[in-house]
């Protein structure tokens, strides 16, 4: 699904990544973990490019999406990113911010139909916008937030903001979800509704990267524990493995300060 | 006090029985399209050069257009805005050879100036904007272009709107200079009614209540908008 090959990324003379390579496989619930400042975020947003890696390739969907002359914007829309800070559009309501990508996205491919006679989906910029409703609307049921539908996010509680902010995600039908701690800026009393959600999503089959300080959510639906330490990837295996049985220093270290 | 009501007398007969009225509704109508259209001029300038502004510079298309837009927005604050009219009325049109009403001089002396000032007050909101809502937007596959638009420009206008207000008075205010090129406005009007009588105290008294009381409209105007944009924000 996502290989990484040779990734490094510095800021300035800040070596954050130091040439990680790794593979992430379709239906996979990645948990990367580790210290405060290891490289965490920076990972996962090389992953989608949201920062651009200072060498190396990242594949996906069949392209080397680290190489500028992609459209990453395509490939973006297979690939959801979920925010500690939710980052839903403070100027549109629920809904629009759920139909946003999907409306600007049929709409472009509608512009394109003429050349292309296997085109199958709306005809009209109508239809479009109908089928983006929908779309929404079913979601937001799925999180028992259809009567938020026209609300604007200023007035939703954090949970449900990182819920739609999941489902927002959810609009593109992406084939992997990167979450950087979803749970960080919650109140302790929305962090299940947030993890219920995620844990929903793994059961069927959504391929996850997550990074996160919530160890429970780890051992329960991580397939693989991915220790990251000052830029590399230390040691990784299954939560069973991981968990009881670390191997390094610094895994040992950190899981007796975190557990 | 006798001679000031005499003053007065002989200034509203000027102004109503001569006629004077018209020049100063002429010239009241020229205020405020030249502020107007200047304003709008600016806006679109000014948003512009904000983009290129707070692009990232990656490109070197991007770099040379950034270079270009500091100079025109140094340029542009850089000199009274008296000069820029001179300099555009009486070097640049003969020299590219072209003839402009001086109503359409000073809209676009106008328009080229504020969009100086915009673009900067433009960037300050950008730049207040939260950089994870330009994340969200690109996280979903948004491009730059079209988040830029649809969200940060949105939230950044609301954040602005009170210094455009300003900038919108200021404009207004400066518009008394537009008579150095020829173009009828309220202080011309004002000017050519007191040269008639030699007599220019009241005129010029009423002028400045006319400014006054537009600004402080258009003040009122601003507010209330304000109002409106900040209920939006609170959801309902
Ligand atoms: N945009 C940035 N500019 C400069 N330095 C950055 C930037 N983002 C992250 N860093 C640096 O990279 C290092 C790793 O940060 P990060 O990936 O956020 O760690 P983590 O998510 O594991 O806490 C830190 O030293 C941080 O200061
Ligand atoms: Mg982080």
């Amino acid at each position: 699904m996502i290989e990484v090959v040779n990734l490094c990324k510095s800021f300035g003379d800040n070596e954050v990544l130091k040439n990680i390579t790794t593979t992430i496989k379709k239906g996979e619930k990645v948990v990367v973990i580790g210290p405060s400042g290891s490289g965490k975020s920076t990972f996962l947003r090389c992953l989608n490019c949201m920062e651009d890696p200072t060498s190396g390739s990242i594949i996906f969907g069949g392209e080397n999406i680290a190489d500028p002359k992609v459209n990453i914007n395509i490939h973006r829309q297979k690939m959801g990113m979920v925010f500690q800070h939710f980052n839903l559009f403070n100027n549109k309501t629920v809904i629009e911010n759920i139909m946003m990508a999907p409306v600007y996205v049929g709409i472009k491919n509608l512009r394109k139909q003429k050349k292309n006679p296997d085109y199958t989906g709306p005809a009209t910029k109508k239809e479009v916008k109908q089928q983006a409703y929908d779309k929404a609307i079913e979601l937001l049921k799925r999180i028992g937030l259809e009567d938020k539908a026209d609300a604007y996010p200023s007035s939703l509680s954090g949970g449900q903001k990182q819920r739609v902010a999941i489902v927002r995600s959810l609009a593109m039908d992406p084939d992997v979800i990167l979450f950087d701690e979803p749970t960080s800026a919650l109140d302790p009393e929305m962090v299940g509704e947030v993890l219920e959600l995620m844990k929903d999503l793994a059961d069927q089959g959504m391929t996850m990267v997550v990074v996160t300080h919530e160890m429970g959510f780890a051992r329960e639906v991580g397939t693989r524990i991915m220790f990251m330490d000052e830029g590399r990837f230390v040691e990784e295996g299954t939560p069973e493995v991981f968990f009881s049985n670390p191997q390094s220093e610094r895994a040992v270290e950190f899981l007796s300060k975190v557990l | 006090m006798n001679s000031f009501m005499f003053k007065v007398e002989k200034f509203l007969d000027i102004f109503i029985d001569k006629g004077g009225y018209k020049e100063v509704l002429i010239g009241l109508q020229n205020t405020m399209i030249i502020a107007v259209a200047g304003l709008l001029i600016g806006i679109v300038i000014g948003t512009l050069i904000a983009t290129v502004r707070v692009m990232p510079k990656y490109k070197r298309v991007v770099r040379v257009l950034d270079k270009f837009c500091s100079f025109y927005v140094a340029l542009f604050r850089g000199t009274p805005m008296v000069v820029q009219l001179l300099v555009f009325y009486y070097v640049m049109l003969p020299l590219i050879g072209i003839k402009m009403s001086s109503v359409l001089v000073a809209i676009t002396v106008f328009g080229l100036n504020s969009g100086a000032y915009i673009s900067e007050i433009m960037r300050g909101g950008i730049l207040s904007v939260d950089p994870g809502q330009m994340e969200g937007g690109r996280s979903v596959g948004l491009s730059y272009g079209t988040t830029m638009m649809k969200i940060v420009i949105p939230q950044a206008v609301k954040n602005i709107l009170p210094t455009m207000g300003n900038e919108f008075i200021t404009l207004i205010k400066e518009t008394s200079i537009v008579s150095f090129v020829g173009a009828k406005d309220l202080y011309l009007a004002f000017q050519s009614i007191g040269s008639g009588t030699y007599e220019y105290m009241v005129p010029y008294l009423v002028m400045a209540i006319i400014y006054i009381v537009i600004v402080c409209l258009i003040a009122l105007l601003i507010k209330v908008m304000e109002r409106r944009l900040r209920k939006s924000d609170r959801g309902r």
